[in-house]
């Protein structure tokens, strides 16, 4: 889906456009959730902006979910699910990262819940997040080889 | 013990393992803790001894299919996974359950929420050296498990709601059961305070424990009891009222203090007002009327039916063979566990089979605060901290 004018207007992503423009490439509303798609290189200072700003408040980040769309590219999906307590508003925010570099700037520095998903989120695909205090896995065993998730990766585990 | 010499001397901290095995974890946690004397100095947890792949395996099942998997993350509170999921598909389908489904749902769930409470309580206590309070939790449980046994056939594992509304219809009685549940519990609460809220050794067990401030919390997104005890009072059922709880009427306790005893009182009082929504929704239940949404589709049609009606029977075929295949798109539902914020998120492609499922479990948000609480603070502390996050091994590590 792409962008429409009704969401446009929607006040979040006008103070967005207000700022930077360019932070949001794609506007997607579906079953009354509205996502914005980032480039990668917004979603650090979107992250900042969306937090700090008094009247957005986003400081409560629920979930980052990773998905696998192998064999698409950008084969990556990064998911980030705010809240807003004050405003008691949600919002997602989406990145992509092609196969070949899955690599994008941490969001621990801005919420610090970010830490473990992060961490699982490297554990079971494989992406990289700059700046992370403790990137390492956590679900799989330390020396486990393969990112589960991925969906080149048998359901069945390696044989 | 080895001494181990480092540049400025003996060392001064020992490394202790608790865990994965300890009567004390609440399940299979690791929690390797620095002490200095009995202070904990650094507390690194190590989880993933219950890893069982249960995302990935949603990604190889039907959508109904999925329903048996939910069960098992958070498994003492299975019906709110199952309600999570449920709920999540059914707005990726644009589906309206039938009002009498969503009212029998949320008087589950609430019960569902005292039961999972319960074995909090029974636990934490005995951890602290309460033993007794132990058993009465498990004697009140054993009602609760023989009304989920009554309507699923399961105690715990119920696999009880569907995509539409209910597995099945619940048999005549069971509201005896709940009325019964409904009138005794209230002094059975009062019994549990009479021996903790006010007694001394518990209160310095409790009382500025595990201390977590309210902008801590809200920074390592902790939600639930964890939060409210902190003076946040972000509860999803308020925020964003999900299965008709937006027509009951009831309290989300709060308190300030931040500590153990402040989320010890607001699950207590959370266990009240769930028996108040348990008593509206039984008013609210007719005796009568559908438990799955009219979906030709997805929902499959009755039985009866099926046996006699060629196009109940092609639908039934169809749905229990390929499944359902909802529309492309990602959606993600919140609803209020009894650990705090459970939130599902389904990507579909437009095949019978969820592209990814993902389940954003409390528990394990919840656990990264448990640094915060104990470091800087005595062992014994540990104990308490662990037990007043409330978490379930099974949803940390799926």
């Amino acid at each position: 889906m792409t962008e429409t004018p009704d969401l446009e207007k929607h006040p979040t992503v006008a103070r967005i456009r207000a700022w930077h423009p360019e932070a949001i490439s794609e506007l997607i509303s579906f079953r009354g959730e509205l996502t914005l798609v980032v480039p990668r290189e917004h979603l650090r200072p979107l992250a900042e902006f969306l937090a700090g700003e008094p009247d957005l408040a986003f400081t409560f980040l629920s979930d980052v979910t990773g998905v696998d769309r192998f064999p698409v590219e950008p084969r990556f999906e990064l998911n980030y699910h705010l809240l807003s307590i004050s405003r008691r508003d949600a919002l997602r925010l989406r990145v992509r990262l092609s196969g070949e570099s899955p690599v994008i700037e941490s969001v621990v520095p801005v919420w610090p819940t970010a830490n473990w998903h992060e961490r699982e989120i490297f554990d079971l695909f494989g992406m990289h997040f700059d700046g992370h205090p403790d990137l390492r896995r956590m679900l799989m065993p330390d020396d486990w080889e393969g990112f589960p998730l991925r969906k080149d990766y048998p359901v069945e585990g390696p044989r | 013990m080895t001494i181990v010499q480092t540049a400025t001397g003996p060392a001064k901290t020992m490394v202790l393992n608790m865990g994965p095995q300890h009567p004390s974890t609440h399940g299979v946690l690791r929690v390797l803790l620095e002490l200095d004397g009995e202070t904990v100095v650094k507390a690194d947890v190590d989880i993933g001894y219950l890893h069982t792949g249960i995302e990935k395996t949603a990604e190889a099942l039907t959508y109904s299919q999925t329903i048996t998997i939910t069960d098992r993350m958070d498994y003492l509170a299975p019906l709110s996974n199952n309600l999570a999921y449920c709920l999540a598909v059914e707005k990726l389908l644009g589906l309206e359950v039938p009002k009498r489904a969503q009212y029998i749902r949320v008087l589950l769930t609430e019960l569902t929420r005292i039961g999972s409470h319960l074995v909090w309580l029974g636990t934490h206590a005995i951890d602290l050296g309460a033993m007794s309070v132990f058993l009465y939790c498990f004697r009140e449980r054993e009602k609760l498990l023989s009304i989920f046994e009554m309507v699923s056939g399961q105690r715990m594992m119920t696999s009880y709601f569907r995509i539409g509304g209910l597995a099945l219809e619940p048999p005549a009685g069971w509201m005896d059961r709940v009325e019964d549940v409904v009138r005794t519990f209230p002094s059975r609460f009062d019994e549990y305070e009479d021996l903790l809220t006010k007694n001394r050794i518990w209160q310095a067990r409790t009382r500025g424990v595990g201390l977590l401030s309210a902008s801590d919390a809200i920074a390592l997104g902790v939600s639930g009891p964890s939060l409210r005890g902190s003076g946040v009072d972000y509860d999803v059922r308020k925020y964003f009222p999900y299965s008709s709880y937006d027509e009951f009427d009831f309290q989300v306790p709060v308190r300030t203090e931040g500590d153990c005893y402040a989320r010890y009182l607001c699950r207590i009082a959370e266990m009240r007002e769930s028996l108040k929504i348990v008593r509206q929704a039984m008013g609210k239940i007719t005796p009568d009327g559908a438990i799955k949404a009219d979906a030709p589709g997805i929902v499959a049609p009755q039985r009866e039916k099926m046996k006699i009606e060629m196009e109940a029977l092609i639908y039934h075929f169809k749905i229990y063979t390929e499944g359902f295949a909802p529309p492309p798109g990602e959606v993600y539902q919140r609803i209020e566990s009894p650990r705090g914020e459970l939130g599902c998120f389904i990507a579909s492609d437009g095949s019978p089979k969820p592209y990814r499922m993902r389940m954003r479990t409390p528990s394990f948000v919840n656990l990264q605060a448990l640094r915060k609480m104990v470091e800087g603070r005595l062992i014994a502390d540990v104990i308490a901290s662990i037990g007043t996050l409330d978490i379930v091994l099974g949803e940390i590590d799926r």
